[in-house]
């Protein structure tokens, strides 16, 4: 079932989409490792989200190809859609919980879709996972209107974690919390990782997601991707990635994290 | 791919070892529960829990290790984890920081029970009391922004206004034309069925003329605008409720029943009484078709025993309807468009309540109007 450790688990080559007249990406490159957690930054607008919705089949490319587990998502039926995507999780930005359902139930919605299993089993593992996405006790028995935004985004990537995923795809998880919650969810995101070996494919706008959680760091600019180490990355003299890192929030992210500003001076401002 | 197991073993006396095998995974985790329900826990012994035969586990996995850790230590026993595989020690810690979990409670409509049900009623009927209220003061506060714009005729919108009355009473024109059409194919056939029994055959005209020009004319176009416009008004404006745009309008300085409801509410009193006409001339038309192909009336002899027929205000009445039935709909449009709360799902639940009860209202109207038509004897 695994597919060779050595082939990615998500590759992604030549990707372009178009929306009418507008191109959003160009030749979009990307390989993303078995256990890893990539994070994935641009500007507003420039396709990140559009690059996650066209990896898990959402959104057909003009061209271009992606492999999830060695498998041309592209040209599959939805039946073998349907058998791949049960090994991958989805946290949308607002969560996207059934609005009609509990947390429970949203939980238990894959679990009954794929297995035939006694319910009282199928209410203890949702009660697990609602106790591992840091949730109190008696979330599950809420309806999503009930739920503050951190917590629907919780109870989402509980339902995200429903099937044991191998992989995790996030959009903008820390989106519109507050800072406290928005640290929270970064370590659950990292313990999680860490007990369930899981790969996290991350779209976030949030600099101290990247540099809390993140193996590799992918930058849409130009329509195109570059990836590296966020080493590599403040080194890059791009100007939008050297404005996106060296701003004064980028500075202050990285300074959290590692205690050490990079060779800009604290008190020149960094072109805008 | 490689089963799973749980096999109890009585090693020595006062110990056991549960060896668990294979793949301790969400897809095997219904066999895996039903196993160790059916095993027969010790009491008050020493259990080993050998994992050494564990090839993956999940979370499912992990919480059925627990689970039966917990049940076998609430038993008595003294319980020992053995073999576990480092690289699954995390996610077993995790799983276990969460503790023992309770499931959630499904929740349960609460009128299963008699005393349920009778509260139900009593509910739903001081709530169709307080909406009742609610609606009459909704449309306190659209005459009063009417009586200010009286005042102020200058701040009509007229723009608004006009592209109001384009989108619920020009674009209703085919469909409205098409099904009055088809009412009046309908009518007259079946009329001509009945009626040639008796040789009346001729008075399938009375029959379509004070059939359509005194209620149904106006009641389809009514009905078909409460679907295609109040639905509308409802959806727009509860979408509008759900982005904050109304309040935006508020902290503007517009009144939103001004800016929003006056220019919907006019335009579809002016626009349906119109539809009516058209409603009754179409419907009529196809009555007309109707009856010179199954009977032989041709349209000379139709006219003419149409005129023979209808009283002078029986036309008058059905079009008198029109305005008021607007009114209803675009009232009833707007105010649930108002009560939607920040929701997707509240959107499309006040549509449908919207046209619910803006044909219900149209119709107990109608039958209001018959009553009051009757007590004047025309």
């Amino acid at each position: 079932m695994p597919n060779d450790p050595g082939e990615p688990i998500i590759r992604v080559r030549g990707l372009v989409n178009r929306f009418g007249a507008e191109t959003v990406h160009d030749g979009v490159d990307l390989d993303v490792l078995r256990g890893e957690v990539i994070g994935i930054v641009g500007g507003s607008g420039s396709g990140k989200s559009v690059l996650l919705r066209t990896i898990i089949g959402l959104n057909r490319p003009v061209e271009g190809k992606v492999k999830v587990f060695g498998r041309d998502v592209l040209r599959m039926t939805d039946r073998q859609l349907r058998q791949l995507e049960h090994r991958w999780g989805v946290l949308f930005q607002d969560g996207a919980l059934f609005s009609s359902l509990t947390v429970a139930q949203n939980i238990e919605i894959p679990i009954k879709e794929y297995y035939d299993m006694p319910l009282r089993l199928m209410d203890e593992i949702s009660a697990v996972k609602v106790s591992m996405v840091g949730l109190p006790g008696d979330a599950g028995e809420k309806y999503p209107s009930q739920l503050s935004g951190g917590m629907r985004k919780r109870a989402g990537l509980a339902r995200a974690l429903a099937l044991d995923p191998e992989i995790v795809f996030l959009d903008e998880p820390t989106a519109g919390l507050d800072p406290i919650a928005a640290g929270a969810f970064d370590e659950l995101i990292r313990d999680l990782r860490a007990s369930l070996g899981l790969t996290v494919f991350l779209v976030t706008h949030d600099l101290d997601s990247l540099f809390a959680i993140c193996d590799r760091v992918a930058v849409l600019v130009d329509k195109k991707l570059r990836v590296g180490t966020l080493e590599e990355l403040l080194k890059d003299n791009h100007p939008w990635i050297h404005s996106y890192f060296h701003g004064p929030r980028g500075r202050a992210a990285q300074y959290s994290e590692t205690g050490v500003l990079t060779e800009q001076k604290t008190r020149s401002v960094a072109p805008m | 791919m490689a089963s799973v197991a749980a096999t109890l073993v009585e090693a020595e006396p006062g110990s056991v070892v549960l060896t668990a095998t294979g793949e301790w995974l969400v897809a095997k985790a219904a066999e895996l529960d039903r196993r160790l329900r059916a095993m027969q826990m010790p009491r008050d012994k020493r259990v080993i829990l050998d994992l050494s035969g564990i090839d993956r586990l999940d979370t499912a996995g992990a919480w059925l290790l627990l689970r039966t850790e917990h049940d076998l230590a609430t038993r008595g026993n003294a319980v020992e984890i053995r073999n576990l595989r480092p690289n699954f020690a995390p996610l077993l810690d995790q799983v276990r920081a969460g503790g023992m979990v309770v499931p959630a409670r499904h929740p349960r409509p609460a009128h299963h029970t008699i005393a349920g049900f009778i509260a139900r009623i009593g509910e739903v009927t001081l709530g169709l009391i307080a909406r009742a209220y609610s609606i009459l003061g909704f449309f306190g506060a659209v005459c009063e922004s009417a009586g200010a714009l009286l005042l102020r005729p200058r701040r009509l919108r007229i723009t608004a206004l006009v592209a109001q009355m384009e989108q619920t009473g020009v674009n209703a024109v085919p469909i409205v034309g098409l099904l009055s059409f088809l009412i009046g194919v309908v009518i007259a056939y079946q009329g001509a069925d009945q009626l040639r029994r008796f040789g009346a055959d001729i008075y399938t005209v009375n029959l379509l003329g004070v059939g359509i020009l005194r209620e149904l004319g106006v009641l389809m176009a009514a009905i078909i605008i409460a679907g295609r416009s109040g639905s509308a008004f409802t959806a727009q404006i509860g979408t509008m409720q759900v982005n904050e745009e109304i309040d935006a309008l508020r902290t503007i300085g517009l009144d939103p029943l001004e800016v929003l409801v006056l220019p919907r509410l006019f335009g579809l009193v002016l626009t349906l009484p119109m539809l009516t006409l058209w409603a009754d001339f179409v419907g009529l038309f196809g009555g007309c078709l109707m009856s010179w192909a199954s009977l032989g009336i041709d349209p000379p002899l139709f006219l003419q025993q149409l005129r023979a027929s209808l009283y002078p205000w029986t036309f008058w009445i059905g079009l008198i309807k029109a305005p008021t039935f607007a009114l209803i709909i675009g009232l009833i449009g707007c105010y649930e468009g108002f009560q939607v709360a920040r929701s997707a799902e509240s959107v499309g639940r006040q549509t449908t309540l919207s046209v619910v009860e803006a044909i219900f209202l149209v119709i107990v109207a109608d039958a209001g109007f018959s009553i009051f038509f009757s007590a004047l004897q025309i």
